[in-house]
């Protein structure tokens, strides 16, 4: 298993696959074709993308300026924080992969994560600096601070979209229809969870309570 | 394991589901007297800026009988008048010292009129500059004007106005007076702003009328309700004031009473207001705030305890020289107090028995920087009194206004010592050393309470002067960026020229 950590290929293939992002971040059409057809992606580097989104998240919160940011540590819950982030994605890939390959998508759950990771390299691409730049500004300046951060959002939207009608090979409209759909999926997802875990809860409540009459009889 | 497994689950869940986790600190029971709000809207305890000095009842002032349902207590200079509505009478009464206050004269009537001249149910009273009283006579219907000997002089009455309703009986509760002797009178069942009558009389118009209240459903409920429904339904009517204060330059702080705790959280409606001569709101708002601006509005937290919900119901305000003013909160029975700049300087009080506790608190006043607090169902006037504290942080501001920066400084580094959780300290102090261009420092304090605003005006200064003296740092930096990438292009076309030439070529 640790093999492949020393050799020398898979590290260039690797190194390789992250450089793919940046392609992707400026020719998105192209770049997402083949990242799944050609396979010039690696799940390595996806991994590697989240991870630096999570990381440029988190640390956003604390050296970015408190002009723009202003965090009440006492209520912060890093888990809950990250959860914050990666649940949605989850829900999102899985939402997307589940409606798309009934419908004759042609991506596999893993290239649906893949491309969505890979999105996502133009919000570390301006955040990190942004957040460097954010700390040698004042609030009359502060209008560049938000349009930046807004283009980085509106960025990983664009090649998002783009990148899922390359994936699955759809045609623009068809694309945007399930991406709206997929939404809505995942709001039943969170439905379904919600009714799972409150109705496992209850049922454990149930035994632990008749557990509890039990002792206190005997 | 299980239980591991609903833990993940829950946590996932509650992830996804709230946006942000919300968390209401439970209101321990042991807090201070005196509290104060942060930046993030959380109750900091806080030392007492003004502690209850004596309270006088009907047998502390040697009346004849006991002070029955009083309603309003006016100051004008030494001079306590203290409005004994339902004994029918305004009492007099000489301020010695602090803790003396001395009845000089008992009026029931006032002369200069054979019939008609008693008072029914006085409210309130204003003094204008000449020294001519007013009084609401609400049981009469009518603002009397007497002279300060209580000689008649004229009489208010109901404004002629067709828009007010003919049936409703006229009932003036409070009232303020300007230097040219007009009145701006709060009456009962009028909402449409302040009743703002000529010297000679005559009723001219409202004065800052409060903007009409909806939400958006009752709205949205009205288009699709039968005549019927619409008849039932309570019209969407503007706040009512509940009353005024006139300060020294003429501005009008009006408060009102009952606000819905939606519509002071949607900054829809205000329930502090100060009125210029046109009788728009001129209150300056610009405390620090985690969400916009600093809310005026008494308490942030509006949950219930000890029986009270709902927002502060102010039910008087008044207004020192330095134009800190302090208003009165009804339903919990507390002082909430801010600066020029809407920022919070203290709130304190409470229901309850002891002293400096109300239990139906309804007018204040004061004579220099001490308020008197007239107390409705306990019949008597608490005294309160700035503490050492309360000194400090006031000497600190007029210092600063003054531009005596140094002294401001060390006042309000000795509030930090009272109190390590007083924004307004930092933010002070701040403000002094950036008047004294000590930028990098009063950064440091405006960072430490989020003030971006002047964090910002100082770091401008900062970065102003670091690139001034760092400029040939900044120059030589650009261009080592630019030529050396330059200088290494040039070398290897250079080479490669070289390596092309055909001159080496064998």
């Amino acid at each position: 298993m640790f093999a492949s950590l020393f050799s020398k290929e898979k590290w260039q293939r690797y190194i390789k696959s992250l450089k793919f992002a940046l392609y992707c971040t400026t020719h998105p059409i192209d770049g997402f074709w083949d990242l799944t057809h050609e396979r010039r992606g690696t799940y390595a580097a996806a991994n590697t993308i989240l991870f630096l989104t999570i990381l440029t998240r988190i640390l956003r919160l604390r050296y970015t300026s408190f002009i723009f940011i202003q965090v009440y540590w006492e209520d912060l819950n890093i888990l809950t924080y990250v959860a914050s982030i990666l649940i949605p994605l989850g829900l999102f890939v899985v939402g997307n992969w589940a409606l798309t390959t009934l419908f004759d998508g042609k991506g596999r759950l893993g290239q649906v994560y893949m491309a969505t990771c890979y999105a996502l390299t133009p919000y570390i691409l301006i955040n990190v600096p942004l957040m460097i730049f954010s700390n040698f500004i004042t609030t009359e300046e502060a209008q560049f601070y938000s349009v930046v951060g807004m283009i980085a959002l509106i960025w990983v939207a664009f090649i998002g979209i783009l990148g899922m009608s390359q994936v699955h090979e759809y045609s623009f409209g068809k694309n945007i229809l399930f991406l709206v759909a997929t939404v809505f999926a995942m709001l039943v997802m969170i439905f379904l969870l919600m009714l799972f875990f409150s109705m496992i809860s209850q049922g454990v409540a149930y035994f632990v309570s008749i557990a509890k009459e039990l002792l206190y009889r005997m | 394991m299980k239980k591991l497994f609903v833990r993940i689950g829950a946590m996932a869940l509650a992830s996804a589901v709230l946006a942000g986790s919300v968390s209401l600190s439970s209101y321990a029971v042991d807090r201070s007297y005196s509290y104060n709000y942060d930046y993030w809207g959380d109750v900091q305890d806080s030392p007492d800026f003004y502690e209850p000095c004596k309270t006088f009842t009907w047998k502390d002032l040697n009346l004849d009988k006991k002070i029955s349902n009083p309603q309003g207590l006016t100051a004008d200079g030494d001079f306590l008048y203290l409005c004994d509505s339902g004994n029918n009478r305004i009492i007099k009464m000489k301020r010695n010292t602090r803790e003396s206050l001395e009845v000089v004269e008992i009026y029931d009537h006032f002369n200069g009129k054979s019939s008609d001249n008693t008072f029914n149910t006085p409210t309130d009273l204003a003094i204008s500059e000449d020294g001519n009283i007013f009084i609401a006579d609400k049981g009469n219907a009518r603002i009397v004007k007497v002279d300060k000997d209580f000689n008649y002089l004229m009489e208010f009455g109901k404004p002629n106005d067709s828009s007010i309703d003919k049936d409703l009986a006229f009932a003036p509760t409070k009232l303020v007076v300007d230097t040219a002797e007009r009145v701006y009178a709060v009456a009962a069942g009028i909402n449409k702003g302040l009743l703002k009558y000529e010297s000679d009389g005559t009723f001219t118009n409202f004065h800052g009328a409060p903007p009409a209240s909806y939400n958006f459903v009752d709205y949205i409920w009205k288009k699709f309700a039968s005549q019927e429904q619409l008849m039932k339904m309570e019209s969407f009517v503007p706040t009512e004031y509940s009353n005024c204060y006139i300060n020294e330059d003429g501005f009008i702080y009006a408060v009102a009473g009952s606000v819905a705790e939606e519509d002071l959280k949607g900054s829809t409606v205000q329930n502090v207001r100060l009125l210029n001569l046109l009788g728009s709101d001129i209150l300056v708002r610009n405390g620090v705030y985690y969400d916009g601006k600093y809310p005026v509005y008494g308490d942030l937290y509006m949950g219930s305890g000890g029986g009270m919900t709902g927002p502060s119901q102010f039910i008087d305000v008044t207004s020192f020289p330095n134009e800190v003013f302090v208003c009165l909160d009804k339903n919990r029975g507390r002082l909430f107090s801010y600066d020029n700049q809407g920022r919070l300087l203290f709130c304190c009080g409470g229901n309850g028995n002891m002293d400096g506790y109300f239990r139906n608190p309804i007018a204040l006043d004061h004579i220099g920087y001490d308020i008197y607090v007239l107390d409705q169902l306990d019949c008597a006037i608490t005294v309160f009194t700035l503490t050492n504290f309360g000194e400090l942080v006031f000497t600190a501001m007029e210092d600063f206004d003054a531009g005596r920066y140094n002294e401001s400084l060390e006042s309000w580094n000795q509030v930090i010592k009272y109190d390590g959780n007083y924004d307004l300290a930092y933010i002070g102090i701040g403000r002094a050393y950036l008047r004294q261009k000590e930028y990098k420092t009063a950064m440091e304090y405006f960072k430490l309470k989020y003030d971006a605003e002047n964090y910002s005006k100082a770091y401008r200064q900062y970065r102003k002067i670091w690139v001034e003296e760092n400029i040939v740092v900044i120059v030589i930096v650009l261009l080592v960026l630019f030529l050396v990438p330059m200088i290494i292009g040039k070398i290897k076309s250079i080479k490669y020229e070289f390596a092309t030439a055909d001159i080496f070529k064998v």
